[in-house]
Formats: structure tokens, sequence, C-alpha cells
């Protein structure tokens, strides 16, 4: 691998990302085997460090580590009077004293990840888990991963996509890009794997400078459905609509929320993505979200295959290395 | 009073001479002079002579956080950068609101002796932008207050910017302003443009300085007030300030060391060592300023010296405080961007960094020419020198440099504050030594 922490999705060159794709697909089929386990990483300590809470994403990344036989550390770091910094240098030291070998990050502040890993605080291989509006990479490789599976090889599901990338593919992402990590990694991911990417939301939901992105960018969501090969829709928080960005959750929900009508126009081939959690209603209709075309509960089996993946990459490498 | 002789010095970018120094004043400039048997001689050869240089902006943090910096520690910190006299801004705690905490501090810096201490006062009471402090009190008292600015915060309302511009006039004072329209700022971290929108961190819009650099202008043409504008950073403040000086508009403006030398480029290390406010912007606006600075639409360099303890900038971005230190190497960052570039002679510094602020902060003593009669408030430079900033290598009490690791040009080799050589040889002297 050609990086030694993965903090932003633009640490992955395509060839990265492909083999992380690749090796999620073989990794998947151990989940469906009686004995869940490899014992890859026997030995090694994960320690998930969450200053922000998150049960499905720790549970997640806990779930990869375990099923590849590492020592996992739960640390939460949450109402430890964490309003100033000191404790993420101190809780670094004392990982550190641990021995980590890699230390999955949640963090509510952008580059806090980024501070672990270049501050000479901890040794181990940093795994960003979502940092404050900043990114969240595996997400972004967990839809891809999931984005393959249907729209690549035929959608033939299982290694269908094998040694592919998703160029040439259509994807629409809607809804508060701002404020989300999600879109930020997806948007760097999917262009480094050759995809389209078009942002819709409205224009005080888009950051100043998004013209610099390797993307389009759209107000009008139904001008996207028709080209679209996967649609992905954001998270949009109510109190948004406090702080002036909208007017209000209904006014949101006409112009940008994904209901049957919008769905239906849609290719027959294309998916229906949210990375979780949903406030149905709002950017989902509830139809939607349990129609045939939607992969949300996929996407969640799928995340467990792909940290896996990067886990494994990370430090089954250095292991092998070790040994010789 | 002892005597002390200066050999060989060169008068900014004329002539090399000699300068004789008794009783804290210049009484010959020439060369060859003759000095008492028991002068004191300075070899300046290949030094630069400049006036004492006036910070019009330097945050010590006494009273309240004397953990971070001192008026002793501040003023030693001055001394070794070349400065005879810094304005202390008026965000302590308590705030310099009171012709009480004025005197304390401008005394302070008296006892102190490495440099003048000229106190800013508050506009508002504790920095409230609620209600006027008592502005002539603190102008009448010992500290003979003049400049007078909420630094820390922007006096956004604009009737009470209008009231204080106005009430300053009784006493020729100005208001500094910090510009920064605080609703388009809530929560800001970092110029807002593609790089913060890359690295999720809530931007701080250069509108935000630009609104209210316009309207203080029209407010001052309004009432025909002093106004100046503390940090400018942006290419439009430029502009605006440009256009307000055709008008005739009674405005000054300085900028920042760090803001003629770094851009934006450098947040993406997420090393809270570059978080400011206002905050690095993109390289078009440094190139701006620094023309600004050159044609004189910008009439000054002031430091925004900020001193923090290290547990404010080892942690992550959000949580870290806004400022870096700069009194040791605003010269040095001067002379990089503005001297060997050619926009700036070094009698242009001299009036950057001397002069004009001291007209501006109105202080006596200050910012006056190297001739006979004239104070001996003076800076030895060698600007041949090449030097790596350490950070560790400081006489303030913080250690938060965003130069660290850098090497820059320049280097002061003597400070002499009323004839008493504060810095000899680069090394601070001691008072009663
Ligand atoms: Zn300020």
């Amino acid at each position: 691998m050609t990086f030694t922490h993965l903090l932003s999705a633009a640490d992955l060159s395509r060839e990265d990302a492909v083999r992380i794709l690749d090796t999620a697909e073989e990794l998947l089929s151990v989940a469906s085997r009686p004995i869940k386990k490899l014992p890859t990483l026997r030995g090694r300590t994960v320690v998930n460090l969450f200053f922000e809470d998150s049960t499905r994403t720790r549970i997640s990344f806990e779930a990869a580590a375990k099923r590849l036989s590492a020592d996992v550390i739960n640390f939460s770091a949450k109402g430890s009077s964490v309003s100033k910094g000191e404790s993420l240098k101190d809780t670094a030291l004392t990982l550190q004293a641990m021995g980590a070998d890699a230390v999955v990050v949640r963090h509510h502040h952008s580059g806090a990840p980024h501070r672990l890993a270049h501050a000479q605080w901890t040794q181990g291989a940093v795994v960003n888990a979502g940092d404050g509006t900043h990114e969240h990479p595996t997400q972004a490789l967990l839809d891809a991963f999931t984005m393959r599976r249907h729209l690549v090889g035929g959608g033939a599901g299982p290694l269908g996509g094998k040694g592919q990338s998703l160029e040439g593919k259509n994807i629409t992402i809607v809804g508060d890009v701002l404020h989300s990590r999600v879109a930020r990694s997806n948007a760097l991911l999917l262009d480094t794997l050759g995809a389209h990417v078009t942002l819709v939301a409205p224009p005080t939901l888009l950051p100043v400078g998004v013209d610099h992105w390797p993307v389009q960018t759209s107000y009008d969501l139904d001008a996207a459905m028709e080209k679209s090969d996967a649609v992905m829709m954001l998270r949009v928080q109510r109190e948004r609509m406090n702080a002036a960005f909208f007017p209000s959750a209904r006014e949101y929900s006409r112009r940008y929320g994904l209901d049957v009508a919008r769905m239906n126009r849609l290719p027959d081939h294309a998916i229906v993505m949210h990375p979780g959690p949903m406030n149905r209603g709002m950017e989902i209709n509830a139809d939607v979200a349990d129609s045939d075309r939607s992969v949300i509960v996929e996407q969640v089996t799928n995340g467990v295959a792909v940290r896996m993946a990067v886990l494994y990459l990370l430090l089954g490498g250095a292991a092998e290395e070790e040994n010789e | 009073m002892s005597t002390t002789v200066i050999r060989n010095a060169r008068l900014l970018d004329e002539d090399v001479v000699d300068l004789l120094i008794e009783d804290g004043a210049f009484t010959a400039v020439g060369t060859g002079l003759d000095a008492p048997a028991d002068a004191h001689e300075v070899d300046a050869t290949d030094l630069v002579a400049l006036p004492g240089l006036v910070d019009l902006h330097t945050h010590v943090r006494e009273p309240g956080r004397e953990d971070a910096e001192t008026v002793l520690t501040g003023s030693r910190a001055a001394a070794r950068g070349g400065f005879t006299c810094v304005h202390a801004m008026a965000n302590t705690d308590p705030v310099a609101d009171t012709a009480g905490v004025v005197e304390q501090v401008w005394r302070l810096g008296l006892e102190g002796g490495f440099c003048d201490v000229q106190p800013v006062g508050a506009v508002t009471v504790g920095l409230g932008g609620e209600r006027l402090a008592e502005l002539g009190a603190m102008a009448d008292s010992a500290a003979g207050v003049r400049v007078f600015s909420d630094d820390g915060k922007c006096v956004s309302d604009a009737v009470l910017m209008r009231r204080a511009l106005e009430y300053v006039k009784a006493f020729d004072g100005v208001i500094a302003q910090h510009a920064q329209e605080p609703r388009l700022t809530e929560g800001a971290q970092m110029n807002e443009g593609p790089l913060s929108g890359e690295l999720g961190l809530t931007g701080w819009p250069a509108v935000a300085e630009e609104a209210i650099v316009a309207r203080d202008v029209l407010l001052a043409e309004h009432v025909g007030s002093r106004l100046h504008v503390c940090h400018v950073s942006t290419r439009g403040s430029v502009e605006i300030i440009r256009w307000a000086k055709s008008r005739g508009i009674n405005v000054t403006a300085e900028v920042t060391p760090h803001h003629l030398l770094l851009s934006d480029e450098v947040v993406r290390s997420y090393d809270p060592i570059y978080k400011v406010n206002p905050p690095l912007r993109s390289a078009d606006d440094v190139q701006a300023v620094r023309e600004a600075l050159a044609d004189g639409t910008i009439d000054v360099v002031a430091t925004d010296h900020a001193p923090h303890p290290m547990e404010d900038k080892e942690c992550e971005w959000s949580a870290a405080a806004f400022g870096m230190l700069g009194l040791e190497t605003a010269l040095s960052v001067v002379q990089q961007t503005m001297v060997d570039p050619g926009l700036l002679t070094w009698a242009d510094v001299a009036g950057r960094m001397s002069y004009r602020p001291a007209e501006i902060g109105r202080v006596a003593g200050h910012g006056r020419p190297i001739a006979v009669g004239e104070p001996a408030n003076l800076a030895l430079v060698d600007p041949s020198a090449e030097r790596v900033v350490e950070a560790t290598d400081t006489a303030s009490l913080s250690r938060n440099t965003p130069y660290a690791g850098l090497t820059v040009p320049g280097r002061v080799v003597a400070t002499f504050l009323r004839g008493r050589a504060t810095v000899l040889d680069g090394e601070l002297q001691e008072v009663y030594a």
C-alpha cells in the first residue's frame, strides 16, 4: 500500500482503492462462514478512540478488528471534559504507551485524526472514522464497494466487479454537502475511481469553493435523476433551518427529498443509498428507504468487510514484513 | 548618565556615520566623531541604524494571564525585536477600560525599562460592545491614552462606533477597529475559500472584514474623525482603504508580519500554530497587502504579537486559541517580504515601523529621526545575517511562533531606549547590571 494512515479519501490512489475493494470482496465471504474469524491480526492491538458518539461506526470497526483476531480496546473519550484538546495529546500518549498498532479515531473536530497522525504523539496507523465536517473515508469506501457490486460486471454481486473501478458511472449525492464528511470523502474517492459525481443541494448547503472539487453541482434534483446510476441521500438536520440554510423542513423535503415519484424517474438499474442514520420524511421518504432499490441495509454489512480490508492492508502487510 | 558612541552605522540607506549619545539623546551625528575617553563604544560596521521601532498592536497578557506573557517579558521580547515602544492591547483580565488599569500597565512598562509600554484603552466597558468606557479618564490619566480599541472583538454596533469616533476627537484620540462582522464569522476557523471547504473548517469570509471597513470609513468621513484599521488582511479591504484615502478620509491601516508572509495553504497541516484572527488569507491577498504597504495605502506594520501557552496550541485546530508571536521576528519578515524584493527601502521601513505608528498613536519621544537633539531610540540591524527561527529562542513566556524552522534574513544586534542599551550583541542587557 502507498499509505500509512487513512485520513482522507485523497490518500488513496486508484490502485489502492481497487485493492481495498477487492480485499473486502474476499473478506465478505468470511462473514458468511460459521466461524467468522481469521487469524491475520492476532497479537495486534486496535484502539477505537471515539470522541463523538457513533455506536454504528464503532461497532462496525470493532467487528472488523475482531474478525481479524486483533485485540480491541474501546476508548470513549466523550464526556470526559474534552472541550480543550489537551486530552487528545494525553490520550495519544497513553495509547502509545499501550502499544496501539492502529488507532481508529472519531472526532467532532475536523483534522483531529490528522493531528494525531502527524504531531508525533503516537506511532500507530491512524484511521479516520469521521472527523467534524471534514471526511469519513471508510464510509466512502463502503459506498464505493456497494456501488461496484451493483453497477459493475453486470451487477453480478459477489466478485462481479473484481479488479474494476467505477469508470463512467454517474453518482448523484444530495443534501447537506456543506456539513457532510461523507460527501467530501465520496467526492474524492469516486473521482479517483473514475465516476462522475454530481452534488445536488440548495446553494446555501454547498461550500464556498466547491467549484474546485472534482464534481459537478446542481440545484435541481429532478434534472439529475434520469442519468443517475446511484443516488445517495445525505442526512439533513432539521435544525439547519434555524440558521437560515433553508426556510422549513417541508420546503427542503419538497425540493430536495427523495420520494417515490422522483425515485421512479431513475433508470431501472439505479440504486438508492444513505449513509445513515436516516431522517425519514426529511431527506428520504419511508417508502423509498424500504424499496427494492434501496441498498441501505447492505451498506451496513459491507461496512464491516471494507473496514476489515483497511485494517488488514494497513497492519497485515506490516506483520508479514516483520516475519520475513 | 553615561555616554555612548556608535561607530560606522549606516543611517538608513544613506551615509555611514558615527552617533554620539549623551544623556539619552543624540548630541552629534557625523564621521570621525570625537568621544570622551570613558564613552562606551559600539562598533556598528555593516549595520543599519533604524529609529527605535514602534508597535501599534501588542498583546501582553498582564493583568490576567501572566502565565502567557507579562508586561516585562513582552517588553524584553520587544527590545530583542528592535522596538522601543509598544501599544498594549486592552483585552486583558480585567480589561483595560479604566484609568486604573491603563496606568498600571504603563507603570509596569516604565519599571521594566526595556520598552515604553503605551496602553490602548478599551472602547466599550469590558469589551462588551454595549457602553462606552470612560475614554476621557484614560486619556487624562498618567498613561495619556490616545488609541482606543476593543481588539479581539469588533465594535460592531454602528451607533456605538459612530459615537466613539466622535467622542475621542476631544483629545485627538483614534479608534483602532478590529474589523470582523460577528454574525458572518460565528464559529469561524480559517479563511473562507476552496481550502476551508476541503478541510471542513468553518470559513471566515473576507466580506466580514470588508463590510466593517467600508462602514467605518464612511462613518469616519461623516463625523470627521480619525479611524485606524487593525490587521488588514484582504485585497478588498485594501481597495476600500485606497478609495477612502483618495477621498481624503482620515483613515490609517496596519498589516501584520504574518499576513505579509503566510497564506492559508499552511492550514492544510491542521497545526493550530497557524491559527490567527483575522485568518491567514489567500496568496492573492498576501500579494495585495504587500503592494498596499509599498504604496502607502497601508501605513504601518503592527505585530499583533499574541502569546498563548502551549496547551492552547497543542490540540485540535478548532479547540485552539487564535494568535501568534511577532515581536522578535517582525523586522526579519518585513526584510524578507518587502526590503529584499525591493518593495521598501530602509528609510521606508523607518516610516512604516517607527515614524508613522508613533504619529498614529500620538506618542511623544518615539518615531523621531536619528538627528542631533532627538531622543536616542535606536535599533542596529545586520541585514546580511541569516538565522533559523527557533521557538525556544525567545524572551516571550510563550512559544507560539509560526516561523519555527524557517530561515529568515536580518538580525537585531542592538537596541537603545533613550540612550540605554536594552540589547547588545543580540543579548538583553539587564537594567541594573
Ligand atoms: Zn485584532
